[in-house]
């Protein structure tokens, strides 16, 4: 796969606070690609330099158009120019959609800009209105549709100017739930249809692991980690991806030559090359309870279990450790709070992550 | 290679904001400068300087005039014209206070309507609001025959031309001043807070005391400000409500700039008039910090 | 906690003490005899009377220029800085200042602005209380634009620039559309307190010159004429029209 998007050692700092901090992050062509991370870890500032509502400070972010008309692929330099002029849309948080005219006027505004003809603007604003199931309401005006439909009217407007990227920043944030699982599924049917790349911003880890193709963890300006969502789950590449990434337990250890060291023993662990300080992550579905707590390399006491119909989750108290072990598994709970009980796992199951 | 084009790229965004302030706030900021700023400046020159014959000033350095504001005279006029803004200002917090209250406790749809009948007569000419007291005072007028009808008083009073005719005059042209802050702070005020109180055993009148009246203190000093100030600079009310008989400080500036043209004197006053209004402003900004650190602690 | 009848008694009274003044005056400018406290019987002989009236002429005309024009620059400029304002500068202390000529007392920018057009050679006409009107004016259509800046959602630029629109073709289409109730409802304010401004007029203007306050002004102080009473009334009618549009205008379109 060919780039489509290309951010080299961007930075961005207001006054003492660094919002982006050396980012580099390529993007492919047709991508559904997510920035993931906490309020404030630079995700949006970042969106928006695409978009070219933020100057950064330093760094490049160039696009290369490698459309078959594009021979050979040229590349454009984004920073230098001005927000309208960039092949890039973004569909914003709070959907700005005018107040002032009706959906068909807001759909068809980005094309009246460029100039086309009347008679193409209607043709390619029923044609997305169709795409996004909205054509009964072109003559309504945003105040008078619901919370999911102001979303289709949004992304509606962006994409009908077939942008080669398009930016969705915390869409799904203003939906409720039921709603928001709905439209889950809606962006990801979108995506495949118009072949649009999709660059969405999220503080949701289920949204981006549920939607995306690949995901960028950002925390404190910084990309933590690049990787599809079922690699980011099963080796996360330091410790706050691993916390941050689904539940689970974390042990401070040692990797020593023969084994992993913790609490004054040695722990199952997958073996690994480096040696020194390190922390053991165990996901709950890789934690298993015995009723033999002397010959687990772990015990502890119950303190809680917790039913969810399905699956059920128990929280394990162990001397040593700051936060219980969770450990999940289907059906209803085996054991009662207040039981001793044993924890083993499987340790190929397990991730060490140098620290 | 895009580097180069890059930081260009950057340097336009950052010319283009600047050039966007200059040219949105560039001509407002300075128009104000030019028509308020250096006015209200050039009034604290000429305060140091003393009169020319026909208005203006002599360009001679003196602090005269500050000397001369201190004499009995001008200290009687003060004292006077602190008595009848602040009689006034106590009336209006104790008609207005009510009043913004009973507005902010009626069902949401009159509020608007109730704020507006308040403000209304506000945005009408002045000096016909003045005058309509003359029609109402006047030992010919409506008050005057209705109390002789009734059998109340058996001659007409003099109620025109007296001091309280002139805190009446004030206290109608002031009024919606003090009505409008209080009730944007009972508004605000968290009603969830009330209901802890009384939830916690407070009586009704406990709750207003306790809660309501230190969290809408700031908007009704607010207010108040706004009554006082302006009352102690009107001139127009003392003359026609009050006959030229009762002189306030916007008179003797009035007569310092129009007729006995000691400019520097006037300018004198006129700081007089500002310094009460910074004063003011700066107590209430003192407790209202105070109120709400309290209840930011609490 | 449930509403008390006795609350309201205080709005009551305010109430009456506010529109009875009024509500007499209106009464009397229909009043037939010439003692302008004694009703006798309904005419709108003053309402003619006030039409011949060539000083009131005048002054209506004096003040209409004044406020047409006041009204206009303060409503441009107004809205430039509320923009500048709420978008780019974003300083309270700029707001503050902005917002300075509508607090700081009517007597002190008077006295301030003869000192001023004195000392740089501007003679005192219409132009000069035109200068002044603007001054506070805009800072009352600064203020409401602020108010409805603050009501709309800054993205909606940025989505205009994103779909294409340059900066100037974003203001056109969505910046002043947005900000059209809170600009009309700013200029009628203007136009409103203009036509009613005493104290400013009244150090600013030229002797040949008077605007209809400063005619009301020598009309009362030197006597009381039933003429007034009707001028009153047209005139409170008018406010009381331009207010009530002004205050439809900005909640109509909050509503939406």
């Amino acid at each position: 796969m060919t780039n489509l998007l290309t951010i080299a050692h961007v930075s961005k700092a207001y006054g003492s606070v660094v919002a982006l901090d050396d980012v580099s992050i390529d993007i492919a062509a047709n991508e559904f690609f997510a920035l993931l991370g906490p309020s404030g870890c630079g995700k949006t500032t970042l969106l928006r330099a695409i978009a070219g509502f933020e100057d950064p400070d330093a760094g490049t972010i160039t696009m290369t158009d490698n459309t078959p008309t594009a021979n050979p692929p040229t590349t454009i330099d984004l920073l230098a120019l001005p927000p309208n002029k960039r092949p890039v849309n973004l569909m914003f948080q709070s959907y700005a959609l005018f107040p002032h005219m009706n959906v068909r006027t807001n759909i068809a505004y980005g094309l009246e800009r460029e100039g086309l003809p009347a008679a193409e603007i209607t043709q390619r604003v029923d044609e997305v209105l169709e795409i996004v199931a909205l054509t009964d309401k072109a003559t309504a005006r945003p105040q008078q549709l619901s919370g999911g439909q102001k979303q289709r009217v949004a992304l509606a407007r962006a994409i009908v100017k077939r942008p080669k990227l398009l930016l969705l920043d915390e869409p799904l944030s203003a939906l409720d739930r039921k709603v928001r699982a709905e439209m889950q599924i809606e962006l990801k049917r979108l995506q495949h249809e118009v072949g649009i790349t999709f660059v969405v911003v999220t503080h949701d880890q289920e949204e981006a692991m549920s939607m995306a193709d690949r995901i960028a963890v950002m925390h404190e300006g910084r990309v933590q980690q690049v990787a599809d969502p079922i690699t980011l789950y099963s080796k996360p590449a330091n410790v706050f991806v691993a916390d941050f990434i689904g539940s689970g337990t974390l042990i401070c250890g040692t990797v020593t030559a023969s084994g992993f060291d913790a609490l004054g023993t040695r722990l199952p662990a997958p073996t690994t090359t480096t040696t020194g300080s390190a922390v053991l992550l165990l996901r709950p579905e890789n934690v298993t309870l015995t009723t033999d707590p002397h010959h687990a390399p772990l015990r502890g006491t119950v303190v809680e279990t917790h039913f969810y119909g399905g699956s059920s989750t128990t929280s394990i108290a162990v001397p040593g450790l700051d936060a219980p072990v969770i450990a999940s598994h289907a059906g209803a709970p085996t054991v009662h709070a207040g039981a001793e009980v044993g924890i083993t796992w499987d340790p190929t199951g397990a991730v060490v992550i140098p620290g | 290679m895009t580097a180069a084009r890059s930081a260009s790229g950057r340097g336009a965004a950052r010319r283009r904001a600047l050039n966007a302030r200059a040219i949105f706030a560039g001509p407002g900021l300075l128009f104000i400068t030019l028509f308020m700023t250096i006015p209200v400046v050039l009034v604290l020159v000429y305060s140091f300087f003393q009169r020319g014959r026909f208005g203006g000033v002599v360009w001679e350095f003196t602090l005269e005039n500050y000397a001369r504001a201190f004499e009995p005279v001008y200290v009687n006029v003060f004292t006077e014209s602190l008595l009848i803004a602040g009689t006034t200002t106590v009336l209006a917090l104790l008609i207005g206070y009510p009043t913004a209250y009973a507005i902010a406790r009626l069902p949401q749809k009159w509020r608007t309507i109730a704020l507006v009948l308040v403000v209304l007569p506000f945005w009408t000419n002045f000096l016909i609001r003045t005058y309509a007291w003359i029609v109402l005072l006047n030992s010919e007028g409506l008050l005057n025959r209705a109390l002789v009808d009734i059998g109340f008083i058996s001659a007409p009073l003099g109620l025109l031309y007296t001091p309280g005719a002139v805190i009446v005059g004030l206290l109608y042209a002031y009024i919606p001043l003090v009505i409008l802050p209080v009730y944007a702070s009972v508004e605000r005020l968290d009603r969830q807070l009330l209901e802890a109180a009384s939830n916690l055993g407070a009586s009704r009148a406990r709750v207003f005391f306790d809660i309501t009246l230190p969290l809408t203190l700031p908007g009704a000093m607010i207010g108040a400000i706004f009554v006082f100030v302006p009352s102690m600079g009107n001139f127009v009310v003392p003359e026609l409500l009050g006959g030229g008989k009762t002189v306030m400080v916007g008179n003797l500036i009035r007569d310092q700039f129009l007729e006995t043209r000691d400019w520097p004197f006037g300018a004198v006053l006129a700081l007089f008039v500002i310094a009460l209004l910074v004063l003011l402003f700066a107590l209430q900004a003192y407790i209202s910090r105070r109120i709400n650190g309290r209840t930011a602690r609490a | 906690m449930p509403s008390i009848g006795w609350l309201r008694l205080p709005l009551w009274f305010t109430y009456l003490f506010l529109y009875l003044p009024i509500a007499v005056l209106v009464v009397m400018s229909f009043n037939a005899s010439k003692i302008p406290f004694v009703w006798t019987g309904f005419s709108t002989r003053w309402y003619g009377e006030l039409a011949q009236n060539e000083l009131v002429r005048e002054g209506l005309i004096n003040t209409l220029i004044v406020a047409i024009g006041a009204t206009i620059v303060a409503t441009i400029l107004g809205t430039l800085l509320a923009i500048g304002i709420a978008r780019y500068v974003r300083s309270a202390i700029v707001e503050a200042y902005s917002l300075a000529p509508a607090i700081i007392p009517d007597l002190v920018l008077a006295i301030g602005l003869l000192a001023f057009f004195s000392l740089i050679g501007v003679s005192l006409s219409l132009f000069s209380v035109l200068l002044s009107h603007v001054v506070f004016g805009m800072a009352f259509v600064a203020a409401v634009v602020i108010a409805r800046l603050g009501q709309t959602d800054p993205s909606l630029e940025e989505a205009s620039r994103d779909l294409g629109a340059s900066a100037a073709s974003t203001f056109v289409r969505i910046t002043l559309p947005t900000l059209a109730p809170g600009i009309i409802a700013g200029a009628l304010l203007v136009f409103t307190l203009s036509i009613d401004e005493f104290v400013i007029a009244f150090f600013t203007d030229g002797p040949s010159t008077p605007t209809l306050p400063i005619v009301i002004y020598s009309m009362v102080r030197f006597g009381v004429t039933p003429e007034i009473n009707a001028l009153a009334t047209i005139l409170l009618l008018v406010s009381f029209t331009i207010v009530i549009s002004a205050q439809r205008i900005t909640r109509l379109t909050d509503a939406v």
